[in-house]
């Protein structure tokens, strides 16, 4: 039952057991796996409006809570320290509970409240601070890894949709009033008609090393498009 | 269908199990009518069984009837709806009974697209003695023929009849989650995942749409109705939830179209528990007036609450079915248990809350002593008129001989649709393609 799929931080080399994945893995895990559902419909019978806007309003969730953290990661003003490690701070609140069971480590016995995995948004001011310096490296760290987890779940995407070509005509003229998840038709009709979205997985793909705060903020910018096309009809 | 009627045939209580287990034989839905007498089921293949307390015995006066399937009828088919190139699923969503004004029984069964109307008749006569036909239906030979007789009705072996009364389509573009009889048993109303609309019982070429929460851009669609039901008594009044935790109460009396609610029913969001699942696990799968009228049920994933109808701002009780998925969520989500819609259910007496879990469990909350019980639905747990045992789960801690920890935990056995005799204390609890009827042998009357 529990988390398959769910990326876990490369501990290789490393001697102490491997670090609990970070709140910025977890959370681009979760928006992973949230495009991906949204864009598995049943090809023969349409799906669950009320599932697709609960999972469309995570997604949001998500992505807000991804442009908060870009705003953070941007070069801050000396009077402005306090706020970053606050947000820094939510990651010790997550729980490893799923990805330790998962390397075969007992469950913590919960004599005290298990840490919750990944169901604490940031912002609990009861948190201990980090030291800046992991803090650092995680930050380094987390745009590359967001951006490699975001280009896989759009080649997931693009893949499903040229399995699909064939329906891409019907779907383009499908009813108005038509299912609000008619992904297929719309992202169709969006490739076909833009050179936007491509050009920009494109240049996702051949990015170097930008410095975090760019590709973050590139990021988002696409995570905003795909997020538009998804919900669009 | 004489074998599928033997295969879903109660016995002592219990129904036995297929050999085989089919997708179209999950059930679906459960309702008991409005004296408890029959007991519908609805499944995913379309199919509605209704099954009939047997009268008492007069050998054991009080020993309760049991129930026997009565009638089995293909209510909906699978259709294909061309324009968007997708099957409409012929799975019964909803079965909600008429009360009785004849000797007929009707009831009102749905899919996602269409609601249609049933009526159940008994023959147990039939004419015999005709002039022209012979026994087998054959025309007489007309010489042969030498007097008039008057054909006369002779009892035969009772038939169950079931005929399509009414089919009211093409009032749906999203797919319909709710249906509910007015109190005024002239009307009643559908719900999809967007709009609510009103239907006369004798008319099928019309219906008036009385809410209707489609954002002019689709875009900005972030929520949806879940369920909705008439008010028991007042026959103006309707409660609708949402995806997003909330419930309105409407009055029909108040605008033709019902957009704005007399009420809204939200309990705040607490801040300690917020997380990205939160608003998932707030929405409402189910929500039931009590049969007072006063109080609301709702069940959302964690919990299920009990509103009155005169406090919006919170909820007056509510009661933690299973806690323990909380620090879960997130393997739920992946795993698409998280959107499991469960059904609650009071007792006649309305003391008595109801609702269904995982691993076959089913949860009941007493209202006045405030204690819960955890019991399972399955066969090997449960051999014929033998008492139920209480379940456990422990979360750790002191772990008990027969609990069963969270982690073992069969999340694909799932107690999604759970009916309550309006007056007794019997319960029908449907566990994937399995309907268990349990009754409390002891205290038959309701307390």
């Amino acid at each position: 039952m529990f988390a398959r799929g769910l990326k876990r931080k490369n501990a290789d080399g490393e001697d102490s057991p491997p670090a609990p994945p970070s709140y910025s893995l977890q959370r681009q895990s979760l928006l992973d796996m949230s495009l991906v559902k949204l864009q598995l419909c049943h090809m023969l019978v349409e799906p669950n409006l009320c599932r697709s806007v609960l999972i469309a309003n995570t997604v949001r969730q998500l992505q807000e809570d991804l442009s908060l953290d870009a705003a953070w990661r941007l070069p801050a003003p000396p009077g402005a320290g306090r706020g970053p490690l606050e947000r820094l701070v939510s990651t010790d609140i997550l729980c490893r509970s799923p990805w330790e069971q998962q390397g075969g480590h007992s469950a913590p016995d919960s004599g005290g409240s298990p840490a919750p995995d990944l169901c604490e948004l940031p912002g609990a001011p009861s948190a201990q601070a980090l030291s800046s310096a992991p803090g650092c490296a995680w930050e380094a760290d987390g745009p590359r890894e967001s951006r490699g987890g975001f280009q896989a779940s759009l080649d997931q995407i693009l893949e499903t949709l040229e399995s699909r070509a064939p329906r891409a005509a019907e779907g383009l003229f499908a009813d108005v009033d038509g299912p609000y998840y008619d992904l297929d038709a719309v992202l169709t009709g969006m490739v076909g008609a833009k050179a936007v979205p491509g050009d920009g997985f494109e240049a996702l793909a051949s990015a170097g090393a930008p410095p975090p705060g760019s590709s973050c903020k590139r990021d988002l910018g696409e995570l905003d498009h795909v997020v538009e096309i998804l919900v669009e009809t | 269908m004489g074998e599928d009627a033997d295969a879903r045939k109660i016995n002592h209580g219990f129904l036995r199990d297929h050999g085989y287990v089919t997708e179209a034989d999950v059930i679906s839905t459960v309702e008991f009518n409005h004296t408890g007498e029959l007991l519908a089921t609805g499944d995913k293949g379309g199919r509605v069984v209704v099954f009939q307390r047997e009268p008492e015995s007069k050998s054991a006066p009080h020993g309760q009837g049991e129930y026997d399937v009565y009638s089995t009828f293909q209510s909906h088919e699978p259709e294909f709806d061309y324009l968007k190139s997708l099957e409409i699923e012929e799975k019964i969503n909803k079965i909600k009974w008429l009360p009785q004004q004849n000797a007929a029984h009707s009831l009102l069964s749905t899919n996602d697209k269409t609601i249609k109307l049933w009526k159940i008749t008994e023959r147990d006569k039939r004419p015999e003695g005709y002039n022209l036909k012979d026994e087998e239906g054959k025309l007489k030979d007309l010489s042969t023929v030498t007097s008039l007789q008057v054909p006369v009705l002779k009892p035969m072996d009772l038939m169950v009849e079931v005929s399509p009364r009414r089919v009211f389509a093409n009032g749906h573009t999203y797919h319909i989650n709710s249906i509910s009889v007015n109190s005024d048993c002239e009307t009643y109303m559908s719900a999809d995942d967007l709009r609510i609309n009103l239907w006369h019982l004798a008319i099928t070429d019309r219906s008036f749409n009385i809410v209707d929460i489609k954002p002019a851009n689709m875009e900005d669609l972030t929520e949806v109705i879940t369920a909705s039901e008439f008010h028991p008594h007042h026959c103006n009044l309707f409660v609708y939830s949402s995806s997003k935790g909330s419930l309105r109460l409407c009055d029909m009396r108040a605008a033709a179209l019902c957009d704005k609610h007399s009420k809204l029913f939200e309990e705040p969001e607490d801040p300690s528990n917020r997380s990205f699942f939160s608003e998932i696990i707030s929405s409402v799968s189910d929500v039931k007036f009590s049969h007072s009228g006063r109080y609301m049920l709702t069940r959302d994933y964690l919990t299920v609450k009990v509103w009155d109808l005169n406090m919006e701002a919170r909820p007056i009780e509510t009661y933690q079915v299973h806690d323990y998925l909380r620090s879960k969520l997130c393997s739920l989500y992946e795993n698409d248990c998280i959107f499991d819609k469960f059904e609650c259910a009071w007792n006649g007496s309305d003391s008595v809350i109801m609702t269904g879990a995982y691993n076959n469990f089913f949860r009941m909350f007493d209202r006045n002593t405030k204690r819960d019980v955890t019991l399972e639905a399955s066969r090997e747990s449960s051999k014929p008129r033998a008492v139920l045992k209480p379940r456990r789960v422990c979360v750790g801690g002191k772990r008990r001989r027969d609990d069963i920890s969270v982690d073992s935990l069969d999340f694909t056995r799932k107690i999604l649709h759970t009916a309550w005799h309006p007056a007794e204390n019997i319960i029908a609890i449907a566990a994937t393609n399995n309907l268990y009827i349990f009754q409390d042998k002891v205290n038959s009357e309701m307390h």
